[in-house]
């Protein structure tokens, strides 16, 4: 296999941002109550980490190492208002569900990370595939929390009905837990414990 | 009085910025290991955020607000530069934190040698950018913003030093290997999220 594609495709199930490096779970949890904006937030993370990550892998030789974090905060920001002045003109509704978790994505811990360990020891072309990688590892977890979230807590998938509600003649009583934040942190935990039942090598060593 | 007193109330407990709006988990989750630590970096974050919230309200009131610049010349009214916010609001994080951390190594070293690690960690701490947009998302005033600056900062410290002390106690549990570390903390905090939900009932 090449470099290219493991870095590409190891932050999906191997190295996942959030299950495995702890990276990046603030928006994770507070974006995912509809599959709507998930799915929005997740292709604002990926735009931002491929692209940061290819930018300051561009300059990583021009930056003087002390100052290199306010640097890669200015290109991080940058990239991150023209996301939201994007949203802002055409999906305005998404927007302001997402409200400020948009601007979150400055200190999303994914972007930050990614830029330090990885794309300022390596070749533009790479870190990009590294940046978009980590970010759809993000989106993966985003969509999965998202899905039980949407169908469990208001029995709708993108806003289609899929579990017929009480209040409608149905059979379904959905789930307040879910839509509150509770339900996020165990959903995420859950996820955790089957990603590592499924994959023993992630499994942490206990705390002596 | 009252006002300022809900705004606190809703701040610490019902809109706990950890716990409700998830803001600050990396440090959450990876500095929640011992007690003590957890102390250092949340009063770290009550003191940084008890400075930057109130210095964001002001920037954005009379920098970037849309005909915020009309006191310095009137010809300048018509500009609105919020969409600069992002940009200006990390940028003041960034210099405070300096600034703080500078200040402590100078005047109270004994301050600086606990808290100075944690410190460079707090630029890139989502729950310290998330108050600073809340602040102006719910367009507070200068005195509202002291208050919600110190009750929100002082709301993740009770959260993580709470976190902190809970997984202490875990030591000494067994629990399931897939779930050991990282994904029981989720669901300690998953639990704590429900008791801090209890508090939303509360009128003042």
């Amino acid at each position: 296999m090449s470099k290219a594609h493991d870095v590409l495709v190891d932050p999906l199930f191997n190295t996942n941002p959030i299950a495995l490096q702890v990276l990046g779970i603030c928006s994770a949890l507070a974006v995912t109550t509809r599959m709507q904006t998930a799915v929005v937030m997740a292709v604002a993370v990926i735009f931002v980490t491929g692209s940061s990550n290819f930018f300051v892998s561009l300059l990583r030789n021009r930056i003087p190492s002390n100052v290199r974090i306010i640097v890669q905060l200015t290109v991080i920001a940058s990239l991150v208002i023209v996301v939201d002045q994007v949203l802002k003109a055409y999906l305005f509704d998404v927007s302001r569900q997402l409200s400020v978790f948009v601007g979150l994505i400055i200190t999303n811990c994914i972007v930050m990370g990614r830029a330090e360990a990885f794309a300022m020891q390596n070749p533009p072309g790479l870190s990009f595939l590294d940046g978009v990688g980590n970010g759809f590892g993000y989106g993966l977890i985003l969509l999965g929390v998202g899905a039980f979230r949407e169908v469990l807590g208001a029995g709708s998938f993108f806003g289609w009905p899929v579990l017929a509600l009480v209040a409608d003649g149905g059979w379904y009583t959905p789930n307040g837990l879910m839509v509150l934040a509770p339900g996020a942190f165990f959903l995420i935990g859950l996820f955790i414990w089957a990603l590592r039942t499924w994959k023993p090598s992630q499994v942490e060593a206990p705390e002596a | 009085m009252e006002h300022y007193l809900s705004i606190a109330m809703t701040a610490i407990f019902v809109e706990n910025l950890a716990l409700a709006f998830f803001l600050g988990m990396c440090s959450f989750l990876a500095v929640s290991k011992q007690v003590e630590t957890a102390i250092g970096l949340g009063f770290a974050v009550l003191v940084v955020q008890t400075i930057t919230v109130p210095l964001n309200n002001l920037i954005f009131q009379y920098l970037l607000k849309e005909g915020a610049l009309a006191w310095i010349s009137p010809a300048l009214a018509s500009y609105d530069l919020t969409f600069l916010g992002f940009l200006t609001y990390i940028g003041t994080i960034a210099a405070v934190v300096q600034v703080v951390e500078m200040t402590l190594d100078r005047h109270v070293p004994a301050l600086y040698t606990t808290l100075g690690i944690f410190l460079p960690l707090i630029a890139v701490n989502c729950a310290i950018l998330g108050g600073s947009l809340f602040m102006v998302e719910r367009s507070y005033t200068l005195a509202e913003s002291v208050v919600y600056g110190l009750s929100s900062g002082a709301g993740w410290a009770l959260a993580i030093v709470a976190l902190a002390a809970i997984r202490e106690r875990m030591r000494y549990s067994n629990v399931p290997a897939g779930l050991r570390g990282l994904g029981i903390t989720f669901i300690i905090a998953g639990l704590m999220a429900i008791g801090f939900m209890a508090f939303a009932g509360i009128q003042l």
